[in-house]
C-alpha cells in the first residue's frame, strides 16, 4: 500500500552582507531545489534586512518559489532573539520538512536557537545531503576517520549546517519568479539583547575560499618557532595559510584560518598539508583540490593515503630547506 | 556576589585523537585509551570565569556531563580555582546527542539554582557541534552571545562583549542572566598550580543522575536525542600516491620539481 506523504517545504535561511546574497546561500537553495525536486514541494527563503531590494532576484534564480523577507530598520542587523522568534513562529505554521543553513558565525548561531526552540536535532557543517528511500534526510558529517549519517528520523525540520563551497554554486535561471512575502515583527521584541556595533574589516591576503595555492598546517609545526616556517613556505609561494583545529588551539593559528568541518571550505588548485595528520575534520574541508602534497613525519600517518604527493620528514627541519629549494628554483 | 557556571566537557586528548578510529564493522569507536581532558576551548571558559572572580569577586561552580572518569577534568577545573564542582553521570545519559546533552546540562543549572554568568567554550574538540551552549541558553529562556572574544564591560546589570563575526566582530549589550560562549582569542588559560591542587583536596565534587536531576530516562540520553547516527561510511581516496624518496635535498628538489611541471611557479 502506498501512503500518501506530503512534504512541507525545504527550508533556506539565506544572508546577505551589505545587500549582497552570501555566496553558501546561494549554494544552499541550489542544493534546497534538488531536495524539492525529490519530494515534491516548493523551496522556502527567509532573508532578513532593511531594504535589500534588487539582491532577491537572485534568491529565486537560484532555485527559490517563495521568499519571506525581513524589511524592517529592526531587522537591519543581525538581532538574536528578534531573529529567532521570527524564524521559530513562521517554521510553526510553515512546517519546514528540512531547514538548511549556512556554517557562518551568524548561521551557527541562530541555527541551535531555532533548533531547541522546534525541539528537532541540528547536524554540524554536512558535507552532503542525500535523501534515502524513506525520504529522510541523510547528512552526511566526517567523523574519526570515516564518515557518519545522521538522521533526524522523528522530528522536523531536519536541520544541518553546511559551509561556503560544500555545493556548487547552483545554475542561476534568470526567468524564475516567485512569491516575495514581508515578515513581520513580533509583538513582543526582546530587550535583552542588543547588537550595538557590527565591525567587517577587509580581509587581509589571499583569502582561503578562492586562494588557487593553499598551505595547510597542523600540529607537527610543534611551536610558534615552527609554525613561522610553515607561514614563510605559504609566503614563498604567495599561497594562503590555513590550519587544522589542533593548530587553532594551541594558539599558532586565528580561528578565521581553520579548514575543515566546523571551519573553511577550500577548493585549491594546489594543496599542501604541513605537519598534519590527515585527520577527516580537517580533510573534509578540501574539496576538489587538483594537486594534494603531505609533508609528515611518521609515515604511517593516514595524510599519505589521501595525497598525490607525500614527504616523511620532520616539517620543521624539511620546510626551510623546500622553501630554499623553490627559491633557487625560481633563480632559474 | 556574582555566580558564575562553567560547563566543562571531558574529551579524548586532541593530541592523540588520530588513534581513535570508528570500527568500520561495529561502527562503535575504537579509543585506544586515550586518557580523557578538559577541552581545550573549556579552558579558555574557566580562565574567563577567574578572571571575572578576581575583579569582581564570584563563586564559580563547575557541570560536566561524562562518565565518572570526567570527574577528574571537574577536579582540574577545581584546582585552577573553581569552587564547587558537579558531575552528571548517569547510564540513561549515554549516547546523547547536543540537544539532549544540552537539555541535561540545563536541568543541572536548573538544580544548581542561582546563576549570573554562565561560560562554555564555543566547541567541543570531539564533536566540534558548537550547539551545546546556545541550546543550554534556549533551555533556560535566558540570552546567549556566541564566539565572544572579549568582555568589554562587566560588573553591571548589563555587561558588553564583542563577539567574532567573519573579518570583524559585532559589539553586544546583554542583561543578566546570560550564556556566553568563547573562543580561544578570550584569555590565556592559567596552568595548575601546586597550592591549587592542595586546596582543590578540600572542595567537593557531587554526582547527580536522572533520579537527582528529576528527570525521565526518555528525555535524556540516546532516548532523548532527535538525532541518530544511521551509516557509518569510509572515504575512499581516488589518488595515486607517490611518497617522495632521497635524502632531504632530493626530497626538496624532486617536490618543487614535480609542482613546477604542474605549473604551480
Amino acid at each position: 500500500m502506498e501512503s500518501e506523504n506530503t512534504y512541507g517545504p525545504v527550508w533556506v535561511i539565506a544572508e546577505h552582507i551589505e545587500g549582497r546574497i552570501l555566496a553558501v546561500s546561494l549554494q544552499l537553495i541550489g542544493k534546497a531545489r534538488k531536495l524539492a525536486v525529490e519530494l515534491e514541494t516548493s523551496v522556502e527563503v527567509v532573508l532578513f534586512g532593511h531594504n535589500i531590494g534588487e539582491q532577491t532576484q537572485q534568491l529565486f534564480a537560484a532555485g527559490a518559489d517563495t521568499l519571506y523577507l525581513g524589511n524592517a530598520p529592526e531587522l537591519a542587523f543581525y538581532q538574536p532573539e528578534v531573529y529567532t522568534e521570527i524564524v521559530v513562529n513562521l517554521a510553526s505554521e510553515r512546517q519546514p520538512e528540512i531547514m538548511l543553513i549556512g556554517s557562518t558565525s551568524v548561521g551557527r548561531e541562530l541555527a541551535p536557537f531555532v533548533a531547541a526552540r522546534l525541539n528537532t536535532g541540528l547536524t554540524a557543517h554536512c558535507i552532503d545531503l542525500v535523501l534515502n528511500q524513506k525520504k529522510i534526510l541523510e547528512q552526511i558529517v566526517p567523523a574519526y576517520g570515516g564518515l557518519l549519517s545522521i538522521i533526524c528520523p522523528q522530528r522536523r525540520p531536519q536541520m544541518a549546517t553546511i559551509a561556503r563551497g560544500v555545493f556548487p554554486e547552483p545554475e542561476m535561471d534568470e526567468n524564475r519568479t516567485g512569491e516575495i512575502l514581508t515578515l513581520d515583527l513580533p509583538d513582543q521584541i526582546s530587550n535583552r539583547i542588543r547588537t550595538l556595533e557590527v565591525i567587517r574589516e577587509k580581509p587581509q591576503g589571499v583569502p582561503l575560499e578562492s586562494a588557487p595555492v593553499v598551505v595547510a598546517g597542523g600540529a607537527g609545526a610543534g611551536d610558534l618557532d615552527g609554525w613561522r616556517k610553515i607561514a614563510d613556505l605559504a609566503k614563498e609561494l604567495n599561497a594562503a595559510l590555513g590550519a587544522t583545529r589542533p593548530a587553532v588551539d594551541e594558539g599558532w593559528a586565528q580561528l578565521e584560518t581553520m579548514i575543515g568541518q566546523s571551519g573553511k571550505t577550500v577548493s585549491p588548485e594546489v594543496y599542501i598539508g604541513v605537519g598534519l595528520s590527515g585527520e577527516q575534520q580537517h580533510m573534509v574541508g578540501i574539496i576538489g583540490a587538483q594537486v594534494m602534497v603531505a609533508i609528515n613525519n611518521d609515515a604511517k600517518s593516514p595524510v599519505f593515503e589521501q595525497v598525490d604527493y607525500g614527504i616523511v620528514d620532520d616539517c620543521r627541519e624539511f620546510v626551510p630547506v623546500l622553501i630554499e629549494k623553490i627559491k633557487e628554483y625560481q633563480k632559474r | 556576589m556574582l555566580n558564575i557556571v562553567v560547563c566543562a566537557k571531558a574529551v579524548p586528548d586532541p593530541k592523540e585523537t588520530s588513534n581513535i578510529r570508528i570500527d568500520p564493522v561495529t561502527k562503535t569507536l575504537r579509543r585506544f585509551d586515550i586518557p580523557l581532558v578538559l577541552n581545550p576551548l573549556d579552558k579558555n571558559a574557566l580562565e574567563g570565569a577567574l578572571e571575572v572572580k578576581e575583579q569582581l569577586g564570584a563563586h564559580i561552580t563547575i557541570l560536566s556531563m561524562g562518565p565518572s572518569e570526567a570527574g577528574n577534568i571537574v577536579k582540574e577545573c577545581l584546582a585552577l580555582g573553581a569552587d564547587q564542582g558537579f558531575l552528571l553521570s548517569d547510564q540513561a545519559f549515554a549516547g546523547a546527542d547536543a540537544y539532549a546533552t544540552a537539555y541535561t546540562l540545563a536541568k543541572g543549572i536548573e538544580k544548581i539554582g542561582s546563576y549570573d554568568v554562565i561560560f562554555c567554550g564555543m566547541a567541543s574538540s570531539d564533536g566540534s557541534t558548537e550547539w551545546v551552549g546556545p541550546e543550554i541558553g534556549t533551555f533556560l529562556n535566558i540570552p546567549v552571545v556566541t564566539m565572544v572574544k572579549e568582555i568589554v564591560e562587566c560588573g553591571g546589570e548589563w555587561w558588553k562583549v564583542k563577539a567574532s563575526l567573519e573579518n570583524g566582530y559585532r559589539l553586544m549589550q546583554v542583561k543578566l542572566p546570560a550564556l556566553f560562549t568563547v573562543t580561544r582569542e578570550l584569555n590565556t588559560p592559567r596552568i595548575l598550580s601546586f597550592s591549587g591542587i592542595t586546596k582543590a583536596r578540600k572542595k567537593e565534587i557531587s554526582q547527580w543522575g536522572i533520579n537527582e536531576l528529576g528527570v525521565s530516562g526518555e528525555s535524556v540520553g540516546l532516548k532523548g536525542s532527535p538525532t541518530t547516527v544511521s551509516e557509518f561510511g569510509s572515504k575512499e581516496s581516488k589518488r595515486e600516491v607517490e611518497i617522495i624518496s632521497g635524502t632531504r635535498q632530493e626530497k626538496a628538489e624532486r617536490l618543487v620539481q614535480r609542482l613546477a611541471d604542474k605549473g604551480v611557479f
